[in-house]
Order: structure tokens, then C-alpha cells, then sequence
């Protein structure tokens, strides 16, 4: 996993509240068996028109927010579908963090397994990300996971809170897979205690 | 005095393998679910790392997002759905997982199918590449989706690293007036507290209400729980859920089975216990509901009229863009608004008692001509238990369309879905933009609801019913 220490980007204000992972990457294109390819689709309905267009007045579209990597959005965030394919296709598309007052907890969850960042911020703090993203030209923020700090070039700071372990991951591209085998002999010790149920054992397949 | 536990706690406690420092506990899963969707990625993970499964026994696979309801063996044609249900069977074989594939007179939704077989039971921690697997939590098993990193996850460690989650009581008080079902208490809930009401926390739902319900309908309750946020939903195990799974196939039998529910009977939250939020409900309060927006807090009895919110008001700015898309104008009365589809089905609404409910509505009716309305059952076990009733004679001859199992229109991943400006009463969890076709408009009400607008052509008020 790719890790995430300090990324400065430009940022792109996507202003709605619940934002449902469904909208992030809807159902028809959750059939590929890649984790790639996923970014072309990002927010697809948002962003084309029904007859299959690019839909200009979409805020990715505009020419402003060309190669964004930084999204500002609504409360609770990447709600609905535990998809993870939402988080690749936001990380495909080139994003390498969200930053909202709240997310949904498997988004949440998800993110951290990719390498990519969901920062919480206040209501307002968010809204004046979202203001200045609107307002100036090639807008940028430096999000600091080291110190948990966030910046831009005009005076904005912010500071925010993130579980030890997930920022340990992000941080250093941790493999969870692997930490976790690190204790198989509590859980070869669990397993033997808590042997699966006679009946489940016909379960078996050969 | 020993500590007084909450049923997640007891559960909680009792499957933490180990509490390394400086991280999240280790929590072993006892049953893995799994689906097409999203699996491949995870055991593509396994194979490059040349890890395996660690507890086949442990995991049960089937398809039922991608797959066709029309007839079984006809050809799938879309070859990337095809792709998908090809590569879960290429895995199961490989790693030694039991599958209910397509054919399978065991085959169903997962969520229909885990209590159904009898793998669901109470105590467990049960996990799943899906959001709705909080529907477990009625047997009073911890039950939560996650996504496919944590599949692969589960599937070569058998355990999760899980902060854990809050808890939070929901009280129902009282007893559900007539009419108003476990989907409308439900709805009523997330109307309450929001779509993010939950969000941190493990629901567990209690009070006469929900004792009162059957196994069915506390299914239908908990899958709806990740509606409000919450990591779970549960419901403490009593004799009703025993009853459920005792027997089934691959329940605990003879000394196991009054071994296990000795154990389960110990489960159940103590008197006293601390919950991090309570939040109380008057059962005596609630109606059919029906929702009017884009997501499932977006919910007014049917009864009620498409909400007005001031100009520039925050409401107004959450509603505009929902009221825009599901071109409603506010202040329509809800059973005044006309659907063109009808779908009974989804892992929140297709067992038989949902069946069963829908087909005493429709009896003796015809549907609407100008609505298309769908039954999918759950699983085939569903499926062929309605066949033997009858009920299929009801539907079809009420001009349903009787249909094979799957998850179906509740997601449109398969051929089922809605032409753009199409309108349908649904059973289903989510009236998400575009979740059941791009720009369909979905409103989420309980099986009797859905029957009665596919006969009347628009909602209305089951309470008025008149049944044949």
C-alpha cells in the first residue's frame, strides 16, 4: 500500500450532504474483477448527461479543477454500499483524500486499506474550504498526517484527529494481512477452543 | 457484583483474540459470507500474497447481485456479470468453499439464505462483503458489512481488526398499530434519527414491539439499521429466534443444539447495562410510510404530503436537489403521486412472510394497467415455500411477474432496472439517485404497500384496504 505521509493538492468542492457511494460509483460498473480501471467511472451519473455526454456544469469538469486530488464534501460521506470500489475509483481518478464533517464508517474503514486519507473537519471548518475552493484560482491545501495538521497558502490551518492505528497505516503502507498473522498463535489457540459446530462441518466440500 | 454487559458486549468480549498495544483488538469472525461482487479482488490478494482460505468451513458463498431472474438457464448476457459469477466459481473450487451457485435449489439472496441454511445463529460475529449483513443481528449475532480489503482480510486470518463501536438502544414502545410493519417501524426510525443517526454505533433494538416480531420482520429491521449509519443491528436471541433456527440444515443438532442454546440464553443484555445513546420510539405513533426523497430519512407517513421547507432554509438546501430528481412538486399529497413499477423483492423485504403479505393485498385485484409490477423472491427455498401456498397463482393472475431469485432491481445490477423518469414503489432498503437504474425514482414502503399501489396505480393507505 502506498503510503500517505504530507500531499499538497489542489481541491475541488463537491457541496451535498450524503453523498452515497452509489453516486461515487454506481452499480453498472461494480463488475469488473480489477481493483483498477474504476476511475473513469468516478461520480458517472454527476458527471455525464443521460445521453451519455459530459455534463460541463459538473464541478470535475470544470477547468479550474483540473488534476484536483483533494475533495471537500457534505457530512456524512460515502454512505450506503460498502463498496469498496468507491475508494478505488475516487484513488484511480487521482484523489488522495476527502475531507468532510463525518463519514460513513465502512467508507471510512475502506479508505484507510487503500492508502487514502478521510479527514474530519468541523462544519465550519469544511465550509470554508469549500468557500475558498470556490472563490480562488487553483486553490491548494497541504494535508499533514505526521501532525495531523492541514494548510493552505493563505492563513488556513486546521488540525484534526485520527485513530493511532489507522494513521500508523496510512503512514507507513502497513500490510494489515500480514500484522494480523503475526498472531497466529492466539488464533490457532481461539480456533481450538471454539472449534467450528459438528453440523457446520457439512459445509465442507469434499 | 459482576460488570452488567450489553448482547453486542457479551458478543464483543467473547471473540477478542488478542489486544496487541497501540492497536485495535483482534476479533475472530465465526461466519463469512460471500458474493460475486465483491470478492474477486480478495481472492485475487490471496493468490498474489499465495495465502489461502483459513477456515473454509467458516465461509458459504452463493451469487445473487449479477445474476438474471428471468427463467434459470438462460443464457447471462451481460459478459462481464458473466465474468464475475465465473470467477466466484473459479475461486470456491480453488480455495475449498462451499457455493451455492446458480443452480442450486439452495441459491438466494446471502442474506435470505444464511438463516434459511441455518449458518446464522445467535452469538456470532457474521461478516460480509455487503452493507446489509446487519440483517443477521435478528438472530442476535453481531453482523456487519465490510468491504473487500477486509474480505480478503477475513478470509485469510478469520478475524477482523475492529475498533470497537458504540451502542446505542433503540426502544419501541408499545405495539404496532394495524397496518404498519417491521419496514414502516423501520423507516419510521431512520426518519427519526437521520441517515447518519447511527453512524459509530451497533443498534440494538427492544421493547414489546420488536419481541412481537416475527423472525421475518426483525430481518427486515435490522438490514435496514445501516440506513441510520449504525456498524449493526441486533435483536437479543429469545424462543422465537431458537425456534427459527432450530433444525435447519446446518444448525446445531442434538447435545450441541441444548448445549448452544444454553449459551444463548445467557446472551441477552442485563438489567442495568450501560448503552452510549438511547433513543425511544412510540410504536402507538407510526404509519405506512412511504419516502419522497433521495435517501431512506427522506420518509412521511402515506398519509402525510411531499414536505415544504422555507426557501434558503439548510432543509431546503438538502431537499431541492431530492425533490429535482424525484420530480416532485412539495406539497403533493404522497397518495395523490402515481407509480409505473412495482418491485417486491431485496435482502429487506423477500422472505415469505413478505410474500405472503403482499399476495393478501393482491388477491382478487388486478394490477394497474399502467404499472409494470415484479415479485422476487429471496432464494429459491422462498421461491418454491410460496409455490406450494399459492401464492404465486395470486400474483400471476393479478398480472405480477412471478420471478426467479436474486437481489434484482433493489440495486439493478442485473437486467432489472428503471427507464429514466420512471417511478417505483419498492421493498427494497435504498431510493438512493439512480440506485435502481439511472434516474428512477424510487420511494421505499413495506410489501403490503407496494402491492396495494401496483393495483391502485399510486399510493395509498393500507390501513383502507378492502381484502378479498
Amino acid at each position: 500500500m502506498k503510503p500517505f505521509r504530507v500531499h499538497k493538492g489542489r481541491v475541488a468542492p463537491l457541496d451535498r450532504q450524503n453523498v452515497d457511494t452509489d453516486q461515487i460509483i454506481p452499480k453498472q460498473f461494480l463488475k469488473r474483477i480489477e481493483r483498477t480501471g474504476f476511475g473513469e467511472f468516478l461520480f458517472h451519473d454527476w458527471r455525464h448527461t443521460h445521453d451519455g455526454k459530459k455534463d460541463p456544469s459538473f464541478v470535475l469538469h470544470h477547468p479550474r479543477y483540473k488534476e484536483v486530488s483533494i475533495l471537500v464534501a457534505g457530512k456524512n460521506f460515502g454512505c450506503g454500499s460498502s463498496r469498496e470500489h468507491a475508494v478505488w475509483a475516487l484513488a484511480d481518478f487521482g484523489f488522495r483524500a476527502v475531507i468532510a464533517p463525518s463519514f460513513a464508517d465502512i467508507f471510512a474503514s475502506n479508505s484507510v486499506k487503500n492508502g487514502f486519507l478521510a479527514v474530519v473537519l468541523s462544519e465550519a471548518e469544511v465550509a470554508e474550504i469549500m468557500r475558498r475552493a470556490n472563490e480562488k484560482q487553483d486553490y491548494h491545501i497541504t494535508i499533514d498526517l505526521e501532525h495531523c495538521k492541514i494548510h493552505d497558502d493563505h492563513g488556513f490551518t486546521a488540525v484534526f484527529q485520527i485513530d493511532e492505528f489507522s494513521r500508523k497505516c496510512l503512514l507507513e503502507g502497513l500490510d494489515e494481512i500480514g500484522l494480523t498473522l503475526q498472531h497466529e498463535t492466539e488464533i490457532a489457540a481461539y480456533e481450538r477452543s471454539h472449534p467450528v459446530s459438528l453440523n457446520m462441518q457439512h459445509l465442507s466440500v469434499s | 457484583m459482576p460488570i452488567k454487559r450489553t448482547l453486542f458486549e457479551k458478543i464483543w468480549d467473547a471473540h477478542v483474540v488478542a489486544e496487541p498495544s497501540g492497536y485495535p483488538p483482534l476479533l475472530y469472525i465465526d461466519l463469512h459470507l460471500v458474493h460475486e461482487v465483491t470478492s474477486p479482488q480478495a481472492f485475487a490478494g490471496l493468490r498474489a500474497a499465495g495465502r489461502r482460505v483459513r477456515q473454509p468451513l467458516r465461509t458459504v458463498a452463493t451469487v445473487d447481485h449479477n445474476i438474471p431472474t428471468t427463467p434459470r438457464g438462460t443464457p447471462i448476457t451481460d459478459p462481464i456479470a458473466a465474468r464475475q459469477i465465473e470467477a466466484l466459481q473459479r475461486n470456491c473450487r480453488e480455495f475449498g468453499i462451499r457455493f451455492f451457485d446458480i443452480d442450486s435449489p439452495d441459491q438466494g439472496i446471502v442474506h435470505v439464505i444464511g438463516p434459511e441454511l441455518g449458518v446464522t445463529q445467535p452469538g456470532m460475529t457474521i461478516v460480509c462483503g455487503d452493507s446489509h449483513t446487519s440483517t443477521h443481528g435478528a438472530f442476535g449475532a453481531l453482523a456487519f458489512g465490510i468491504g473487500t480489503s477486509e474480505v480478503e482480510h477475513v478470509l485469510a486470518t478469520q478475524c477482523l481488526s475492529q475498533r470497537k463501536p458504540k451502542t446505542m438502544r433503540i426502544e419501541v414502545r408499545g405495539t404496532l398499530p394495524g397496518g404498519v410493519t417491521a419496514k414502516d417501524l423501520a423507516l419510521g426510525i431512520i426518519g427519526q434519527i437521520g441517515t447518519d443517526g447511527a453512524n459509530g454505533h451497533v443498534i440494538e433494538y427492544a421493547g414489546e414491539a420488536v419481541r412481537e416480531l416475527s423472525m421475518e420482520g426483525r430481518m427486515t429491521l435490522c438490514n435496514m439499521s445501516i440506513e441510520a449509519g449504525a456498524r449493526a443491528g441486533m435483536v437479543a436471541p429469545d424462543e422465537t429466534a431458537f425456534a427459527y433456527v432450530k433444525g435447519r440444515r446446518f444448525a446445531p443438532r442434538d447435545r450441541e443444539w441444548e448445549k448452544s442454546v444454553d449459551r444463548w440464553r445467557a446472551l441477552p443484555t442485563d438489567a442495568g447495562a450501560h448503552y452510549d445513546a438511547v433513543v425511544e420510539i412510540d410504536a402507538a405513533k407510526l404509519a405506512p410510510f412511504v419516502t419522497w426523497g433521495t435517501n431512506p430519512g427522506m420518509v412521511v407517513p402515506v398519509t402525510g404530503r411531499v414536505p415544504e421547507f422555507t426557501r434558503g432554509s439548510p432543509d431546503h438546501r438538502i431537499a431541492e436537489p431530492a425533490l429535482k430528481y424525484m420530480g416532485l412538486e412539495p406539497g403533493t399529497p404522497i397518495e395523490q403521486i402515481c407509480v409505473d413499477r412495482v418491485f417486491i423483492g431485496s435482502c429487506t423485504n423477500s422472505r415469505l412472510e413478505d410474500l405472503r403479505a403482499a399476495a393478501k393485498v393482491a388477491k382478487g385485484y388486478r394490477v394497474h394497467p399502467k404499472v409494470r409490477a415484479m415479485v422476487v423472491p429471496g432464494s429459491q427455498t422462498v421461491k418454491h415455500a410460496a409455490e406450494r401456498e399459492g401464492l404465486h397463482e395470486i400474483f400471476v393472475q393479478a398480472g405480477f411477474e412471478w420471478r426467479e431469485s436474486g437481489c434484482s432491481m433493489c440495486l439493478g445490477m442485473n437486467p432489472d432496472i428503471l427507464q429514466p423518469g420512471e417511478r417505483c414503489a419498492s421493498t427494497s432498503n435504498r431510493n438512493f439517485e439512480g440506485r435502481q437504474g439511472r434516474g428512477g425514482r424510487t420511494h421505499l414502503v413495506s410489501p403490503m404497500m407496494a402491492a396495494a399501489a401496483a393495483i391502485a396505480g399510486h399510493f395509498t393507505d393500507i390501513r383502507n384496504w378492502h381484502f378479498h
